[in-house]
């Protein structure tokens, strides 16, 4: 029971981290709460379900199943990154030298009309995901692991080893380090600041892309108001691990997932989406700046 | 090779910049002296391209600067250290300098090199945060992080600010050494001795506008200059 819960927490949780991944890395360097974000993990679900529905039609799927899922993520992640790049340069790139209540307000106002897009677009009821996978999985200590929840940590888990190698390793990763600690000295060395925004927006959202394929895939439907709940919750994450701290989100989200797993078992169900947020008004009392982020400095 | 004509240049709603007039010719060191205040940073950010100008215009080597951004001025060959050095502190000294080579004007190694032999401090601390450095060593760090884009000028914010007297005196000949391998270098100083003693010319600026210029020796002995800004 407690190993089962454990797995599913996981599964959840290495969810909010990819999605938690796109607002930190967002908030390190423009110190905007991407409101939007959310919205992109919806898109995704929805291109996800759509795509697979197709390869399903035209009989990829039972042909390869692997080969499907990966087409559908590629194309997925193709299709959310150019939403989050141009959302940056339509809403929030006009509005970098404004009050910082206006890019926040845009993003609402992003968050809102991709809401009603989709609703419009794609109807206002449930959509069902093809169920592909069946009843597969493996049991030990009488816990069950399903093939499509493994499969969700390990891609994850894949995904987050090389987003911190990008940024740890390469030179695109370096820059964009330096622009979340001083913008302007960046661009004194060279660096072209705009660039590194964008590139910040298309990783966040391809992220996002991941984890919306993926959640679709595991709870089998979507709407066009899940990019609500989940973004709250992944926001959540991102400052239960400290905001602007890439290791804080994945380990923010992860611990979210966790306690949402066994909170929701050992304690009580209905309140599910419950324990995020009295987790982040504790944490908002007890330690404002996230438990691996800094106190920010007093800038000289 | 780098001329400012006629810049005013505006810092929120102040007119930091009234109307100055600055040229530098190639393998000079020039310094800029004033007080707290003066436009001496409001300078050299306007050539940087971090702030524009209202009006009048910035040339480098025959070329409008006016507007460009700042990325594509370094890429043009003018490099700055600012005032306060602006290591960025999480990341390593050898990633610092990996930045300051961001836009590869050079080749890596020989200019890695380059650095390390100017400052061999630096590549015994090569593996450190930046922020965990002295004073002293985020210094020499901030002005080897420029060279690392091979620039044809350097511009110098303050370089000798919050520093001990010995390691003073270790930048300025640095500064001198860069100099004679054919960097053309824009000095900003309060230290006004010290800048003037290194350079070839000097400008005095007061409240947005240049008040006196020429040889930095004949500034060195100016009456105003010796009573405003060498305390004598």
């Amino acid at each position: 029971m407690l190993l089962q819960q454990i797995i599913n927490g996981l599964t959840l949780g290495s969810v909010y981290a990819l999605i938690a991944l796109g607002y930190t890395m967002v908030y390190g360097i423009l110190e905007l709460i991407n409101f939007a974000h959310g919205e992109i993990y919806m898109l995704g679900a929805y291109l996800g379900i759509i795509l697979l529905g197709f390869f399903t039609a035209i009989g990829l799927t039972s042909y390869s199943l692997t080969l499907s899922i990966i087409l559908t993520l590629v194309l997925t992640v193709i299709f959310c990154s150019s939403y989050g790049f141009t959302i940056e340069k339509i809403a929030y790139k006009p509005l970098r030298k404004a009050p910082r209540l206006s890019p926040l307000i845009s993003a609402i106002g992003v968050s809102i009309f991709l809401q009603n897009y989709v609703m419009l677009t794609q109807g206002a009821t449930d959509k069902v995901f093809p169920q592909l996978f069946g009843d597969r999985g493996i049991e030990f200590f009488s816990t069950r692991v399903s093939f499509l929840q493994g499969a969700i940590i390990a891609v994850a888990a894949a995904v987050m080893l090389v987003l911190h190698a990008f940024v740890s390793r390469t030179r695109m990763g370096k820059a964009i380090r330096a622009v979340a600690q001083d913008k302007t000295m960046a661009s004194l060395v060279g660096i072209n600041i705009d660039m590194v925004i964008s590139v910040t927006f298309i990783i966040g959202s391809g992220l996002a892309a991941i984890a919306g394929v993926m959640v679709a895939m595991y709870y089998g439907l979507v709407n066009y108001f899940i990019g609500y709940s989940a973004g709250i919750k992944a926001f959540t994450a991102a400052v239960l691990g400290g905001i602007g701290s890439i290791p804080g989100a994945m380990f923010g989200g992860i611990l979210l997932g966790l306690i949402e797993g066994l909170g929701a078992s050992y304690i009580s169900s209905e309140y599910k989406d419950a324990y995020a947020f009295i987790i982040l008004i504790i944490i908002l009392l007890l330690k404002p700046e996230g438990l691996l982020g800094k106190a920010s400095e007093e800038k000289i | 090779m780098l001329r400012l004509e006629r810049v005013h240049t505006f810092y929120g709603p102040i007119e930091a910049l009234r109307g100055i007039d600055i040229h530098i010719e190639r393998g000079e060191i020039v310094s800029l002296i004033g007080s707290n205040g003066a436009g001496k940073s409001t300078c050299l950010m306007t050539i940087s391209g971090i702030l524009h100008p209202a009006g009048g215009r910035v040339v480098f080597k025959g070329d409008d600067l006016t507007g460009a951004s700042p990325h594509a001025i370094v890429r043009m060959g003018i490099s700055q250290v600012p005032e306060g050095r602006r290591i960025f502190p999480k990341l390593t000294v050898f990633e610092n300098l990996e930045m300051g080579a961001f836009l590869r004007r050079g080749n890596f190694g020989e200019l890695l090199e380059y650095v390390y032999r100017l400052f061999p401090v630096l590549k015994e601390r090569a593996r450190q945060y930046g922020g965990t450095l002295s004073g002293g060593e985020q210094q020499m760090l901030a002005i080897a992080r420029a060279l690392m884009s091979r620039p044809d000028v350097l511009l110098l914010d303050e370089p000798s600010l919050g520093l001990a007297p010995i390691m003073v005196s270790r930048i300025f000949r640095t500064i001198e050494e860069i100099n004679k391998e054919g960097v053309t270098v824009l000095l900003v100083e309060q230290n006004a001795r010290a800048a003037l003693k290194l350079s070839h010319r000097g400008y005095v600026i007061e409240s947005g506008a240049i008040s006196l210029h020429g040889n930095s020796d004949e500034l060195l002995h100016n009456e105003k200059v010796r009573h405003a800004y060498l305390g004598e």
